[in-house]
């Protein structure tokens, strides 16, 4: 990488990685009586979060710098901050307050940015969407609040210099996308085969720095919610029909099932 | 009435059908006006006006072909400072998603993403919103105005009414500052027979295949069916096979006459991307997989026999 420039710190370039703690998709999970998910349940760093650090980390090797993780949470969050120091993240900052629980989009990007913004990164690395809320709304929010350009859906990033190349996946291939640095990506679950934590970086993190910050440091203050929700119900649910073991002529059941949607 | 905004989505010089679906519930909604940025904006808007739309208003500047959010952000923003609708409705697809987010975050507005529905109620609107992985329903009720919500592809039938929507030029000026994230090459890879989204019946498969290289069979029955072969998110993550074959929540959303599910459990990601289809056929080693609950006909068995089986006798039929 050309080095554009030097910072104060010594550091050539500043990757942020955003990072969410969520339920643990492969954990049975119940809902409380009040339609909330209940708070015990087991938690974990969000795997699609795994690549964006896995991306960030390689850039680091290849480019040199330093690989911050931020994150908003509950103080547990952590936890998921501490496993991607383990991979070889250099700090975290972990955006901790009563007043965000139950966040929205809008809230939650504002104080991202706000805690990212003072670090003036010359990468802010989200994934496409987190595996619980999957509205993908706040990298693009995000974009927006920091001043950044947005390069989405990312399944390659190549860095040159202060240029950023990345592939980004549509329906049916994938579109080349150009940008100068400082800029916002977002990463596909595809993008990189996130590295296991080895004994020495697991013993590194331990003293490695998780900054605590409240919406008071950051200077925001909780608005309206951007929605209300008035209810929840069960959504519609298909009823089962039959259940067949195949003894050999399931083949015939699905022939007459085709036959009576007339696709045969 | 409410006054509803329809970003409809362009892409190559070509207006998206989810744009249409949009219309179908808007024009229930209130007076509609349509947004169509970029090449063929004129021509599409045409097609909105039959479909519904009052007004269009267009904008051919080909930065809104080049660049990612930042000039489609500014058109609604300059817009927006000229009339405030009670709703934008956006479609929840990548292209739509990133200017959604960047308009809202510019006017300060929170936004309802991922919406199956949306309603006019109690002199608002209502979202609903899978919840919970899709097992249940949310009933979200936007407190901005304008009300911003995404609607997932899929979740309207786009029907035309016969109408002619007046056209009106959407007078911007992209700066410099919003030309930064530029598509400077367009990759076609998957050489799809039938679209995904299109095709009346769907083969997917999941885990249970064993391996990519089993989805050959799953062509093999797709190419003698007429249809097309989609995938679980869980073998999209290993590599098995692209993500433009993926269906569900983070996928592709399709409503096929027939859907066959092979090898897939059937995961809240995966099925609220095609509970909707007429009929769901799956096959599965496991009578207990969720997939089996929602199926019109479960069989339990050996994918790997069942599917080259079916295939055969399906040819056979077919002559």
């Amino acid at each position: 990488m050309t080095i554009s420039r030097r910072r104060d710190n010594g550091c050539l370039v500043k990757i942020v990685v955003t990072v969410k703690q969520v339920p643990d998709p492969n954990a049975t999970t119940v809902l409380e009586a009040d339609n909330t998910v209940a708070r015990d349940r087991e938690v974990v760093l969000d795997p699609g979060d795994e690549c964006g650090i896995e991306e960030g980390l390689q850039l680091k090797e290849a480019h040199g710098g330093e690989v911050i993780l931020v994150s908003m949470g509950p103080e547990r969050a952590r936890d998921a901050i501490r496993k991607g120091l383990s991979m070889g993240a250099d700090r975290g900052v972990l955006i901790t307050d009563e007043q965000l629980a139950g966040a929205d989009v809008l809230l939650t990007a504002r104080a991202l940015a706000a805690a990212i913004k003072p670090e003036q990164p010359d990468l802010v690395i989200c994934a496409t969407e987190s595996y619980d809320g999957s509205t993908g709304m706040v990298p693009p929010m995000l974009a927006e609040l920091l001043g950044l350009p947005q390069l989405t859906i990312a399944k390659k990033v190549e860095v040159d210099g202060t240029t950023i190349k990345v592939h980004r996946q549509t329906a049916d291939g994938y579109q080349v996308v150009e940008a100068s640095t400082p800029a916002l990506i977002t990463v596909t679950a595809g993008i990189a085969e996130p590295r296991y934590a080895s004994l020495k970086g697991i013993m590194a993190a331990r003293s490695k720095e998780i900054k605590l910050v409240g919406l008071g440091d950051l200077g925001i203050e909780r608005g309206e919610p951007g929605e209300t929700i008035e209810g929840v119900a069960d959504a519609e649910a298909r009823k089962a029909g039959a259940i067949i073991e195949d003894d050999g002529k399931a083949v015939d059941r699905i022939m007459q099932v085709l036959a009576q949607a007339k696709v045969v | 009435m409410a006054k509803v905004w329809v970003y409809a989505e362009m892409n190559g010089g070509k207006l998206q059908s989810t744009a249409l679906e949009l219309m179908a519930k808007a024009r229930e909604l209130g007076d509609v006006e349509a947004v169509a940025l970029g090449s063929g904006a004129k021509a599409a808007a045409s097609t909105l006006g039959k479909h519904g739309a009052k007004v269009v208003h267009v904008n051919e500047d080909k930065a809104f072909d080049d660049f990612i959010a930042e000039p489609a952000a500014d058109a609604l923003a300059a817009l927006h400072e000229q009339s405030q609708p009670d709703l934008i409705l956006f479609a929840f697809t990548s292209d739509s998603r990133d200017v959604a987010g960047r308009l809202a975050a510019r006017l300060g507005k929170g936004l309802i993403s991922n919406a199956g529905d949306v309603d006019a109620n109690d002199g608002g609107f209502v979202a609903k919103v899978p919840y919970f992985g899709g097992a249940k329903m949310a009933s979200m009720r936007p407190n901005s105005k304008p009300a911003i919500v995404l609607v997932r592809p899929k979740s309207f039938e786009a029907s035309e009414t016969g109408g002619t929507a007046e056209v009106k030029e959407l007078v911007v000026t992209i700066g410099d500052g919003s030309k930064r994230a530029r598509i400077v090459e367009r990759v076609a890879e998957a050489s799809e027979k039938v679209k995904l989204e299109d095709a009346k019946v769907v083969i997917s498969g999941g885990r249970g295949m064993g391996g990519p290289d089993n989805f050959p069979l799953l062509e093999a029955l797709a190419n003698a069916l007429g249809g097309a072969v989609g995938a679980s998110r869980a073998v999209v993550d290993a590599g098995w096979v692209p993500y433009s074959m993926q269906v569900g929540q983070t996928g592709k959303s399709v409503r096929p006459g027939v859907y066959i599910a092979v090898g897939i459990s059937g995961a809240m990601q995966h099925t609220v991307g095609m509970k909707a289809s007429k009929v769901i056929i799956a096959i599965n080693k496991d009578a207990e997989a969720p997939i089996m609950k929602m199926a019109d006909l479960g069989v339990v068995g050996d994918a790997l026999k069942i599917v080259p089986a079916l295939t055969a006798a399906v040819k056979a039929k077919k002559g």
